[in-house]
């Protein structure tokens, strides 16, 4: 085993992308080594490029790469408009890493296409873009005018975070999962704990990569800039870590830190309005009662992948939802629907009762594909339950794990899974997405 | 004489202008009437050139959609002051020219009349005024040239950036 590292995984990684070695705390100016633009802030980003800044050609184009996932496939004239304006661009920079409606969220499709790697600096116009620290890259979101000036200089500016290290151990019990972990995370750390700072996830190089996208995706939800998993165990699925990257020692001057056993884990929910009021399902219904559900809605970002949807497919198969249940299923890319249609997947969630959206994001900004009515409950695999997020103000969301999701769709309420484990449950293989 | 809104903590961008109301889905035209539209219906309609924007902490938090932030610069707020902001949102006020804070004055009370000097760093009031926590070098520099984009274009480079 190599010498561990004094300096954390972000210190290391803004210290190569930087050119010289800094620290935490330090402003830097750096190259990304990606930027990714979406049909949502896409448009805006090419106006300030264009009569702002006056640049007519990007320095860099491959270094950029574009996908429409966020109305997708378009859902009106005005976003129809949009993405033309958005392909017309594409074509007249050279961009080549160009993602059509359909073929999933950005987030995704960058890691499905190895377009993000280990030790990476990646800057999104999303702030979801914590995502690819799954593959141990420094993912982080930035708005339309940092994005432009990024793309036209090759540069941009940030300030290295300081890091909240957590060291996972055990294993799941009880058919809880990784968004289970993803929810105790953000409950431990609360919805502003991590604000200015990157979170190091590690003990994860058992777990799937999917899994920890899952982890990385939601670390913006506690406020951090970046959310990175130390890349472990995910050199057969081709995110092998570069020499100079280095596992951090335990004392790397990290700011907190934190430990979970993850058999300590339970089924979990955050409660409507808030990503961090995180309870159990057990302690909730005892305190409110049934609570009815109107739609279970399986997708995103955060639990959108192959490994979810067979989740939830094996807790419907041969079963339907229950009446007055509507399930949205919304895979998170073309790849991850094309798998879930060659093994059967699919089958068994049309079977059940589902109704499959095409991949992108979906509802989860309630723009479009199942947005909510006032009064309605929704249980939610995705990231966001603020008030209005998938539609109505007056609308509930509930954020939960596929597991969650299914029970809650076969019970026609917030359910915990059954006690019984599901068959074939365990041993996923590892370079599954 | 302007005055002082007050919201409470972890105000999302959401709350400040939801997905639904975005300028790829609505008109960019119509962005300013679209401040707080769900969260404080009367808030686009009432508020003033010059009032001050009092939170709690970890303003802005969640997405990276920057029209949250000029939404609120189209309102012609004199600063918004909160103990913490979330950073994509901090990024995007400043890049856009806005005057941020870090600071609690939501003592002073819902409808204070308050006058902001952002220069300055003060906030004064009826009973006197608060001095405020001094912003980052960058961030002042930024602010000053009016944004990200005028700094840039009159630069070359980002403030406290050596040339390579």
């Amino acid at each position: 085993m190599t010498t561990q590292s004094e300096t954390t995984l972000s210190e290391q990684i803004l210290s190569r992308a930087a050119g010289r070695p800094v620290r935490a705390g330090e402003l830097v100016t750096l190259r990304p080594d990606r930027v990714m633009l979406h049909d949502s802030i896409g448009p805006s980003v090419i106006r300030i490029l264009a009569e702002d800044l006056g640049v007519e050609r990007l320095p860099e184009p491959d270094r950029v790469a574009v996908v429409i996932d966020h109305v997708a496939p378009a859902a009106s004239v005005q976003t129809a408009i949009k993405q033309r304006e958005l392909r017309r661009w594409v074509e007249s920079q050279g961009i080549e890493r160009f993602f059509e409606s359909g073929r999933g969220i950005c987030h995704q499709v960058l890691i499905e296409e190895h377009l993000v790697g280990p030790g990476d600096v990646v800057v999104g116009t999303d702030s979801h873009s914590t995502t690819y620290g799954a593959v141990g890259a420094f993912g982080t979101g930035m708005g339309s005018t940092d994005v432009a000036v990024c793309l036209a200089s090759g540069r941009t500016w940030m300030r290295v975070p300081e890091a909240i290290r957590i060291d996972v151990r055990g294993r799941f019990a009880g058919g809880t999962g990784p968004k289970d972990l993803a929810l105790e995370i953000v409950r431990r750390l609360s919805a502003r704990g991590g604000t200015y700072a990157a979170l190091e996830v590690f003990g994860l190089d058992e777990h799937l990569l999917g899994s920890r996208m899952t982890v990385a995706s939601m670390a913006i939800e506690a406020g951090a800039k970046a959310g990175l998993v130390w890349p472990g165990g995910l050199e057969d699925a081709g995110f092998a870590a570069p020499g100079w990257l280095r596992e951090p020692a335990r004392e790397a001057g990290y700011a907190r830190r934190i430990e979970i056993d993850l058999a300590d884990l339970r089924h979990s929910v955050a409660r409507p309005g808030r990503v961090d009021d995180v309870v159990p399902i057990d302690e909730l219904t005892a305190e409110l009662g049934e609570v009815p559900v109107d739609v279970v809605y399986v997708g995103t970002c955060t639990n959108g992948r192959l490994d979810d949807l067979r989740t939830v497919a094996r807790a419907l198969a041969g079963r339907r939802v229950a009446r007055g249940v509507r399930l949205m299923v919304v895979p998170a890319s073309s790849q991850v629907l094309a798998e879930a249609v060659a093994d059967g997947t699919v089958s068994t969630l049309l079977a059940a009762g589902a109704t499959l959206g095409p991949p992108g994001c979906g509802a989860c900004i309630g723009r479009h594909l199942g947005v909510l009515a006032p009064g309605e409950t929704c249980v939610f695999t995705g990231n966001r339950n603020f008030s209005g997020r998938m539609g109505s103000p007056d609308a509930r969301i509930f954020l939960a794990s596929p597991e969650v999701a299914a029970a809650s769709a076969l019970a026609g309420r917030l359910a915990a899974p059954s006690r019984r484990p599901a068959p074939g449950a365990s041993a996923p293989a590892l370079s599954s997405l | 004489m302007p005055r002082l809104w007050i919201f409470g903590d972890d105000v999302s961008t959401d709350a400040i202008v939801p997905g639904r109301y975005a300028p790829y889905v609505t008109s960019d035209e119509e962005l300013r009437q679209y401040a707080f539209v769900e969260a404080r219906p009367a808030f686009a309609a009432e508020v003033r050139a010059g009032d001050v924007l009092a939170a709690g902490p970890n303003f802005g938090c969640g997405s990276s959609r920057e029209y949250a932030a000029e939404a609120l610069r189209r309102c012609e707020l004199g600063a918004i002051v909160a103990p913490s902001f979330a950073r994509i949102f901090y990024r995007n006020a400043v890049n856009l020219g806005l005057a941020l804070f870090e600071a609690d004055v939501r003592f002073l009370g819902e409808g204070a009349e308050v006058q902001i000097d952002p220069d300055a760093g003060r906030l004064a009031h009826a009973g006197g005024s608060v001095e405020l926590p001094r912003p980052s070098a960058l961030a002042r520099e930024i602010r000053l040239a009016g944004g990200l984009v005028r700094y840039f274009r009159e630069h070359g480079r980002f403030p406290g950036e050596v040339p390579a």
